[in-house]
């Protein structure tokens, strides 16, 4: 068996990803199911950072992930507000219905 | 058998397969159960990677606290699971066609066959006497000071607008209205409807 070097993590990363927009673009109805594939991509993302840092020995790359760490946070907590709002002004959580601004 | 490639192989699998169950299980909750073991598996490749603060905090802040959050809503919303999956197969090809063209290319350009361990070899492990929170800690309270204060003005912000985007005002219960009940003045209360002669009381 090969040691693993950085090319494993980024393959691992960009399969995460494209797990993420496959999930995305074929649950597209289902608001809870888009935010766990937003949460999948941003993984893969700091899973990029984190072997970056490692394997250029600068943690740069980690502090990157704390703060990608906090916005993601803030993202799924303010997005799982909205998608309440919307069951509960809709009684459904179907994006393709939300085609219109007004409530 | 090099430890930490077959670890790396078994937590990479384990990610792999429960990401893909993650956006493609039926049930919202299994979904969500399936980010959390997905999250687990990516701390532990984090690990392996030497970056111990962040994989514990992956672990509390996102299987602890926001794949907990996701559990709360779904449980909360009555939602229905079937109704919700009717577009799958018929976005299938279109998503399989969008994440091709994502991860090939990226898969092409940096996979293990362009840069592998010998093209680009890891430095070597770091001591037992190497501390990776107090590496962090300095960068962050240093360097970033200033990146570090308006994260926390953001985490405020979302916390603030996540209640009072969340906050349910029912109108067919009555409630006390702390506000109103402390801004009233006996003369809005009190009134006298016949006067009783020169004794009033004050």
């Amino acid at each position: 068996m090969t040691p693993v070097g950085l090319g494993h993590y980024l393959a691992l990363a960009a399969l995460l990803f494209g797990i993420g927009v496959f999930g995305l673009i074929a649950n597209r109805r289902n608001l809870i199911v888009v935010l766990i594939s937003i949460e999948l991509m941003l993984l893969a993302v700091n899973t990029n950072f984190v072997a970056f840092a490692r394997f250029l020995d600068d943690p740069g790359g980690a502090v990157f992930v704390f703060f990608n760490l906090t916005v993601a946070a803030a993202e799924s907590a303010v997005g799982l507000a909205i998608l309440v709002v919307v069951f509960r002004r809709r009684g459904a959580i179907d994006a393709e219905r939300l085609d219109r601004l007004e409530g | 058998m090099h430890i930490p490639a077959v670890l790396f192989y078994a937590l990479a699998a384990l990610a792999l397969v429960t990401a893909l169950g993650a956006v493609g299980t039926r049930h919202p909750v299994h979904a969500v159960l399936y980010l959390a073991a997905c999250l687990v598996a990516s701390a532990g490749l984090w690990l392996l990677l030497e970056a111990e603060f962040l994989a514990l905090v992956l672990v509390l802040v996102y299987v602890g606290a926001v794949v907990v959050l996701f559990l709360f809503v779904v449980m909360m919303l009555d939602v229905d699971a079937a109704a919700l999956r009717r577009g799958f197969v018929r976005h299938l090809p279109l998503a399989v066609l969008g994440a091709a063209l994502v991860a090939w290319p990226l898969l092409r350009g940096v996979g293990p066959w362009r840069l592998d361990a010998a093209l680009w070899p890891a430095p070597p492990a770091r001591g037992d006497a190497y501390s990776d929170t107090l590496a962090l800690a300095q960068a962050l309270f240093g360097e970033h000071l200033l990146a570090f204060e308006l994260a926390g003005v953001l985490l405020l912000v979302a916390i603030v607008a996540a209640i009072a985007l969340a906050r349910h005002r029912r109108r067919d219960v009555k409630r006390q209205d702390p506000a109103a009940q402390a801004a009233v003045r006996p003369a809005e209360r009190l009134r006298l409807l016949r006067d009783l002669g020169g004794e009033r009381r004050r």
